[in-house]
């Protein structure tokens, strides 16, 4: 059975320029115990997604669908269970750790304060479970360190307590927003090992939000690619990877320069990215499109299968016109 | 391609004064060595790619050849003339042919202006008897080099995307015709499909132009793409300076060889399989920075010799340098 | 390469249906101000105060100085507002005619609060804008000599300045105009500090623009918005200033009048039923610096839309 099943989510935000929609008609599942990128540039609507599923708007926008996590509806639930199932079944961690750790409050207390509230352990008990936490983000000298501010930490050092933060109530599902993002390529190299080391050893889901392919490939079982709010591939990493179908998926991965390889020039995808004030008609890809028909531009594209593997697309062009 | 060398450094410190928490007017403040020792010389047409992670001195390095911070010691040799013997209204008309583009699109440009005054700003500071019809024509001209149609002159940088932003950043640098731009991580706040176009523009415009770029950056993979050679930094210090084929191919400090592992490759047969050389600890503090060899505290292969003497940054082979006591 | 040039010409395409002319932040921002209504409003009641000030007098039967001897002593029975009279605003106690009165005391003060405000603008700007980008000792010693200037009582300055050098127009603005600008100094230091270490500024810098034009070229115009939005909050401070001060009775000369001074004497004079004498320059006044708030919240909200 997956673990969180999503359909039909939409995500609009009201602003003074009209209703944007943000996210449109997106589907998609995850297994128990498997890692799922989304993949996507600036105002592709990856992280309000995410977002949307797990109550976390802004005060203007709004979700409709459903998602259905461990066979339960979640979607637009009231903010005090949504409250309860954010701490204890899925937890976040973001781009910046620096805006979900109170800056005056030492680490122990942001700490210990999850596990009194919402697991009612001892004071003592959580301290003790918080440095173990700490001891397994791989943090040396936890049992002094967890003493400290959070500025004192160094940005690596910060999103590994965060990291440690969010696994406390042992969830069952982790959001990680774009989170080596913000962190040096060697850093990046750290936490991303930790994040899929840890994912193995508590047996836990995680939905990794991130623009770069290279941390997708490395660390992701299953792939989803969106543009302009909506999804234009899914499947397996590997499948995407060696054969990507849409136009899109293979724009992106012929735009990204390799350090293994070495191309006299790179392959762009022309234009630029879509203005969700104003998107356009049809497929939100259309207008950057080499291979665009006339009906790319008019109707809208269903994600549907490519084979048997679980692999789908969102492309009015049969998938032998492209490459 | 000729084969001029434009620029020469010899030698660069620059160094900060800190204020610590708690100091008084009077407390000496502690030196911070954010730049330590840098030479290198880059010909004409060639492209200078500067790596290094946050805090290694990448782009003081950068400000301290165009004089926006001052030097400690050392000499920028430009076309035989130490610019930085030379007083503020002698360097201005150097500034002519070193020019810079920035890594926020948007921050760089001015909001007030409209984009065809931004681009036409340089021209009209180093030149300004031009007749407006010429500096119209050379704006329009530039604008369409960078690929912006040029009725879009009396626009303003908010109404462009990021992308657009950096193409007018791009055209601002290259009106004066400069024999060098040194560019301040140009791509990283671009998505990645505009990082492409954007790339791929300089890469035209230096070729069309005979151009010198100092490339910095933290991606490796942009770097290696766009550069001919690569500094690797580390604290201030240069670790490694080579071609950029032979960096990839054979790094020979630890500190490169753990950059180049931890790039991440997009191709999960490749990713998923590789072996990662993960370097443990965090950055020192660059005011209190290791004896001896500033990587000593995070190499696999640090000795005694290591903390008690500085490695010789010295040639290993043709055009490679290296500072390590152990290199191969 | 087929690829990119297909992409140049479409990222032209793209262009030319976007020619004409931009939409700069300026009008970005007019066109919020216009969305709200109070500051509208008070914009428009403000522009006919001061169209009123200009207009008024072709209307007014008696001058401000001329003494009318009927009402002279007995303004309660004779100098009430009337039509037929030509008093339209009634008479003061010595019966002169209030109307006109009131418009010579509207122009007197807001031109006292406009001009005020323009060198309080123009001198904390420079000097605001000055230090913060040079930075250093000098901005250390420039805020100093603000600091030690901020430390002077303001109102005992200004009253011993008007005792000692005797009581005139010009004394009024000095003594105003030579410390308002502190405030505004401060604050433009503040954001110039900020905008210095934006990257324009550093682009400018590197090309070689000298500093004298990088700070109005560019420093400046950034900083206009902030200091539209405190310009117009600063001038009923100075309104309120010279107000207390003619109430003092130490302001503008008679037989020349301000809101102030009439509103000291239509105070001094309430308990003898004139209470015209005392609501018409009070309802200018209260409606005029109210519409000189509100402007300025309404270009506060226009300018930074953000920060609402």
């Amino acid at each position: 059975m997956s673990l969180i099943e999503v359909k039909n989510l939409k995500v609009e935000f009201e602003t003074a320029d009209g209703i944007v929609s943000a996210v449109n008609n997106v589907n998609f599942s995850i297994d128990e115990g498997k890692i799922l990128a989304i993949v996507g540039e600036s105002g592709s609507g990856k992280s309000q997604t995410v977002f949307g599923m797990t109550g976390l708007l802004d005060h203007n926008g709004r979700a409709t669908g459903s998602v259905k996590f461990e066979g339960e509806e979640i979607l637009n639930l009231s903010n005090q269970k949504l409250n309860q199932i954010r701490a204890e079944k899925i937890s976040m961690i973001f781009q910046d750790p620096m805006t979900s750790l109170n800056p005056y409050v030492r680490v122990s207390e942001q700490m210990t304060e999850v596990l009194i509230y919402h697991k009612n352990v001892s004071k003592s008990d959580a301290l003790k479970q918080s440095i173990s936490m700490l001891d397994a983000v791989r943090i040396p000298d936890a049992n002094n360190r967890i003493r400290m501010y959070p500025h004192e930490f160094s940005g690596g050092m910060r999103q590994r307590v965060m990291i440690a933060m969010s696994l406390l109530c042992r969830p069952k599902l982790l959001i990680a927003d774009e989170p080596t993002t913000a962190l040096d390529v060697t850093v990046q190299a750290q936490i991303m090992k930790l994040l899929t080391d840890l994912q193995k050893d508590f047996g836990m889901s995680i939905i990794l939000i991130t623009h770069d392919l290279g941390v997708v490939a490395g660390s992701s079982d299953d792939m989803l690619v969106m543009y302009g709010g909506e999804i234009m591939e899914i499947g397996k990493t590997e499948n995407i990877f060696s054969t990507p179908t849409h136009p899109y998926t293979q724009g992106l991965m012929s735009a990204v320069p390799r350090l293994d390889d070495s191309e006299e020039r790179l392959i762009t995808i022309p234009g630029n990215p879509p203005n969700m004030m104003k998107a356009p008609e049809g497929c939100p890809f259309s207008p950057r499109c080499n291979f665009a028909i006339d009906t790319c531009s008019s109707k809208s594209a269903a994600l549907l299968k490519v084979n048997d593997n679980d692999h789908l697309r969102a492309c009015h062009v049969a998938k032998e016109l492209i490459s | 391609m000729s084969n001029q060398t434009i620029l020469e450094v010899k030698n660069l410190k620059v160094s900060f004064d800190v204020a610590s928490e708690g100091d008084m007017p009077w407390t000496k403040a502690k030196k911070l060595q954010a730049v330590n020792n840098i030479s290198f010389s880059l010909n004409a047409g060639e492209t200078l790619g500067v790596v290094g992670e946050s805090g290694c001195g990448k782009s003081t390095l950068a400000r301290a050849i165009v004089k926006m911070v001052p030097a400690e010691s050392g000499e920028v040799v430009w076309l035989g003339q130490d610019l930085l013997e030379l007083s503020n209204s002698e360097t201005r008309p150097y500034r002519k042919q070193i020019q810079m583009i920035f890594q926020d699109p948007l921050a760089s440009l001015n909001p007030r202006m409209n984009i065809g005054e931004i681009i036409a700003e340089p021209l009209r500071t180093h030149y300004p008897k031009t007749p407006e019809s010429d500096v119209q024509a050379r704006v329009s001209d530039v604008m369409d080099k960078v690929g912006l149609h040029d009725n879009l002159m009396n626009r303003y940088p908010h109404e462009f995307s990021g992308g657009q932003c950096q193409r007018i950043g791009i055209a601002r640098a290259l009106i004066l015709k400069p024999k060098l731009v040194i560019c301040d991580e140009p791509v990283s706040a671009l998505d990645v499909s505009i990082q492409a176009q954007v790339v791929n523009l300089l890469m035209d415009l230096q070729e069309e132009m005979d151009l010198a770029l100092i490339f910095i950056a933290h991606d490796l993979s942009v770097v290696k793409h766009i550069s001919t050679k690569i500094m690797v930094l580390y604290l201030g210090n240069m670790v490694e300076l080579a071609n950029s084929d032979d960096i990839y191919k054979s790094p020979s400090h630890p500190y490169t060889q753990a950059l180049i592992s931890a790039v991440p490759i997009p191709d999960p047969s490749v990713e998923k399989n590789k072996d990662l050389i993960l370097i443990e600890g965090d950055l020192p503090s660059p005011i209190n920075p290791p004896s001896g060899c500033v990587f000593r505290t995070r190499c696999q292969k640090a000795q005694e010799v290591c903390a008690n003497e500085m490695p010789e940054f010295k040639s290993k082979g043709q055009d490679h340098s290296v500072a390590c006591h152990f290199h191969d | 390469m087929i690829v990119a040039n297909k992409g140049k010409i479409k990222t032209m395409a793209e262009n030319l249906s976007e020619s004409g002319a931009g939409r700069s932040l300026w009008k970005d921002a007019r066109i919020r101000f216009m969305q709200n209504k109070a500051a509208t409003i008070s914009l428009f009641i403000l522009l006919s105060i001061v169209l009123f000030s200009f207009i008024g007098p072709y209307f007014a039967v008696w001058s401000y100085e001329q003494i009318d001897w009927n009402a002279m002593g007995s303004a309660a029975r004779v100098g009430m507002p009337s039509i037929e009279s030509g008093h339209f605003f009634g008479t003061d106690d010595l019966g002169r005619d209030l109307y006109s009165r009131v418009i010579q005391g509207t122009q007197i003060s807001l031109m006292v609060g406009v001009l005020g405000a323009t060198v309080a603008v123009i001198v904390g700007t420079l000097y605001g804008a000055t230090s913060g980008y040079l930075g250093g000792k000098t901005d250390q010693i420039m805020m100093r000599i603000v600091d030690i200037l901020m430390s002077i009582p303001y109102m005992f300055v200004l009253i011993l300045l008007l005792v000692v050098f005797g009581r005139s127009i010009g004394m009024l603005f000095i003594g105003i105009g030579l410390l308002s600008w502190l405030d505004m100094s401060r604050i433009v230091r503040g954001q110039t500090l900020n905008l210095k270490n934006k990257e324009f500024i550093e682009a400018a810098r590197v090309t070689g623009v000298s500093d004298f034009k990088i700070i109005t070229r560019h420093i400046v115009p950034n900083l206009l918005g902030i200091v539209a939005v405190y310009a117009t909050l600063l001038v009923p401070g100075i309104i309120l200033a010279e107000s207390f001060i003619s109430f003092l009775g130490l302001g503008v000369q008679e037989p020349s009048t301000s809101w102030g001074a009439l509103i000291k004497e239509g105070a001094g004079t309430i308990s003898y039923d004139t209470e015209w004498q005392l609501l018409f320059p009070l309802a200018f006044f209260v409606v005029s610096l109210f519409c000189f708030y509100f402007i300025g919240d309404g270009l506060r909200d226009a300018l930074d839309p953000k920060e609402r």
